[in-house]
């Protein structure tokens, strides 16, 4: 399998003749091999996994827990559990409500300005245990101020929890940097790396950190299922995030134990087919290795960033030197939804508005942006057609 | 859909050039209006007279082409009319973009009425309704009195 006829392996394609899917960064679309192995398990392997003992129980359950240690081995998480959770922003909520124990009023949580809201409010709702959160500030090229943090890090920072790239202008957060720093002052650190697997090597034995969080959806598997990375010892020094079946030991009238390692964190029916379908994803990625998707996608968006310069009234927000897969811009004087309008006409699909990063657009004094991300089934006749929207779009709104 | 018949002359002129823009004097009521979704806002200001007639109204906030201009025309042709008309209009002008009802000529000058219908195009556009109809359910709320801004999301 390569790159060059990668985008016959997406049904969407076919059934999309005209796409010109530039939404990566929002939900990936997914390889048939996926969908059919979703397919698969509906129509001849369904139970529910981890209560039947008949023998379609069993088969479902190893599934199931093959998929955890495909993912486990994906991003080398050897010293750590893959917990199955539904989207990365649930997989920082539990690490943020069950982390709350440990803090006390004036304690310090450290973000960045560059956080997803999903790596913001759930620390938010901690204030209200008068707990104060700073924020790593960024620079104009949107790239994380580093030497900043030492001067953030007080006596009283109990938690680190930082954005891996960038989801609005696909910056790479020195986050192997941050842990290091972390690590001398024994401060655990969250990662949220929605928008790291699959566009970046994510090694999690070399990184070192607690926590990191990410979802199959972006990374070409199916929606329902967000993933986190724990490292083993916070798995007995947290309480159960979630209560339900599944996740006990004992239940008596009086009192209740609960189950040990990943079970404690996974209450209830678990989206089985999903995380089945998602060992599909990660070997899809794996036969495409993963350094050949970065260099692919790095190449295409230099090549859109060296394009879109060209084109006057371009504004990127934000340029910083370690760029992902993905970057935003506005076309000055027009509003990132008129641009979406116009763009849908031409069948190209990009996310127009605040990206969920509000902080990030009210640092660069915007509103809303336009964001191009791409996936391994993107190509420069993609970024070329967008091209021509962009000048079509000026042209319809009188700006040549 | 031709995009010239969703982004005509008229449009992109009041987009640009909001005209009643800014907080206008002596208003008596006002409402905000928000679009989670994408971050817009808006501020509708009017001055209710002891007639119940719409004696000024202006608008603040910002948000793409097709709010800016449903706001800048929508504060154009409400300007002098009654309460009981802008509220007739308001309803007016949700029937249009959602149920592509034209309006009754006989409520509206030529020109109001060109103005009026030139965002009627916006309906054959549905993930853009909301954009054009903030600002009329944001009037609504300023008659009422609705402290509660507006929501889009919650409303259309």
């Amino acid at each position: 399998m390569s790159l060059k006829d990668i985008k016959s392996k997406f049904p969407i394609f076919k059934s999309n003749k005209k796409l010109v899917y530039l939404d990566t960064a929002n939900s990936a679309q997914k390889p048939k091999v996926v969908v059919d192995v979703m397919d698969d398990f509906y129509r001849n392997k369904y139970s529910n996994i981890g209560r039947g003992v008949y023998s379609l129980a069993g088969i479902a359950t190893e599934a199931y827990e093959q998929s955890r240690r495909a993912i486990k081995e994906f991003v080398n998480g050897s010293e750590g559990e893959i917990i199955f959770t539904k989207n990365s922003t649930e997989s920082i909520n539990l690490v943020a409500t069950c982390f709350s124990k440990f803090l006390k009023e004036g304690d310090e949580i450290l973000l960045s300005e560059a956080e997803h809201h999903s790596n913001y409010v759930p620390w938010h709702f901690l204030r209200k245990k008068k707990v104060n959160i700073k924020f790593i500030p960024i620079n104009n090229d949107g790239e994380l101020d580093i030497n900043k943090i030492n001067s953030l890090i007080t006596k009283k920072t109990k938690i680190i929890s930082i954005i891996h790239i960038s989801n609005v202008t696909g910056h790479t957060s020195p986050i192997k940097k941050i842990i290091e720093i972390a690590k001398l002052k024994k401060i655990p650190v969250c990662i949220d790396g929605t928008q790291g697997v699959a566009h970046a090597n994510v090694n999690l034995k070399e990184l070192d950190c607690d926590f990191y969080a990410f979802s199959s959806h972006k990374i070409y598997g199916p929606a329902g299922v967000g993933l986190l990375f724990m490292k083993s010892k916070w798995l007995d020094q947290f309480d159960p995030f979630l209560g339900g079946g599944g996740m006990i030991q004992n239940v008596d009238l009086k009192n209740i134990t609960y189950a040990s390692g990943v079970s404690k964190f996974e209450a209830g029916t678990m989206p089985s087919a999903e995380v089945v379908a998602l060992k599909e994803a990660v070997h899809f990625i794996d036969q495409l290795k993963i350094k050949n998707i970065i260099t692919h996608e790095q190449n295409l968006t230099n090549y859109a960033i060296d394009k879109l310069s060209q084109i006057n009234d371009v504004e990127f927000v934000g340029t910083p030197s370690s760029k992902s897969s993905l970057f935003s811009f506005n076309i000055k004087g027009i509003h990132s939804h008129d641009v979406s309008t116009v763009f849908d006409q031409d069948h190209i699909a990009v996310r127009a508005g605040h990206h969920c990063c509000q902080i990030l657009h009210k640092k660069m004094n915007i509103v809303s942006s336009i964001r191009v991300s791409f996936g391994i089934y993107n190509n420069k006749q993609d970024v070329d057609t967008l091209c021509e929207s962009i000048k079509k779009c000026k042209k319809l709104f009188k700006l040549n | 859909m031709d995009l010239t018949e969703l982004y005509q002359d008229l449009i992109l002129d009041h987009g640009k050039k909001p005209r009643n823009f800014g907080k206008c004097n002596s208003a008596n009521h006002d409402a905000k209006g928000h679009n989670p979704l994408c971050g817009d806002n808006i501020h509708v200001y009017l001055n209710l007279d002891n007639n119940n007639k719409v004696k000024d109204i202006s608008f603040e906030g910002s948000g793409c082409a097709i709010s800016v201009a449903s706001s800048s025309i929508m504060t154009e042709i409400v300007k002098g009319k009654s309460e009981k008309k802008a509220r007739v209009l308001l309803e007016a002008f949700f029937k249009m973009i959602k149920e592509g009802q034209e309006i009754n000529k006989a409520d509206l000058t030529e020109d109001e009425h060109i103005k009026f219908s030139s965002l009627a195009g916006v309906g054959r556009f549905p993930m853009r309704v909301k954009c054009a109809t903030l600002s009329w359910h944001t009037l609504r709320a300023a008659l009422d009195n609705e402290k509660k801004p507006i929501n889009s999301e919650i409303i259309d």
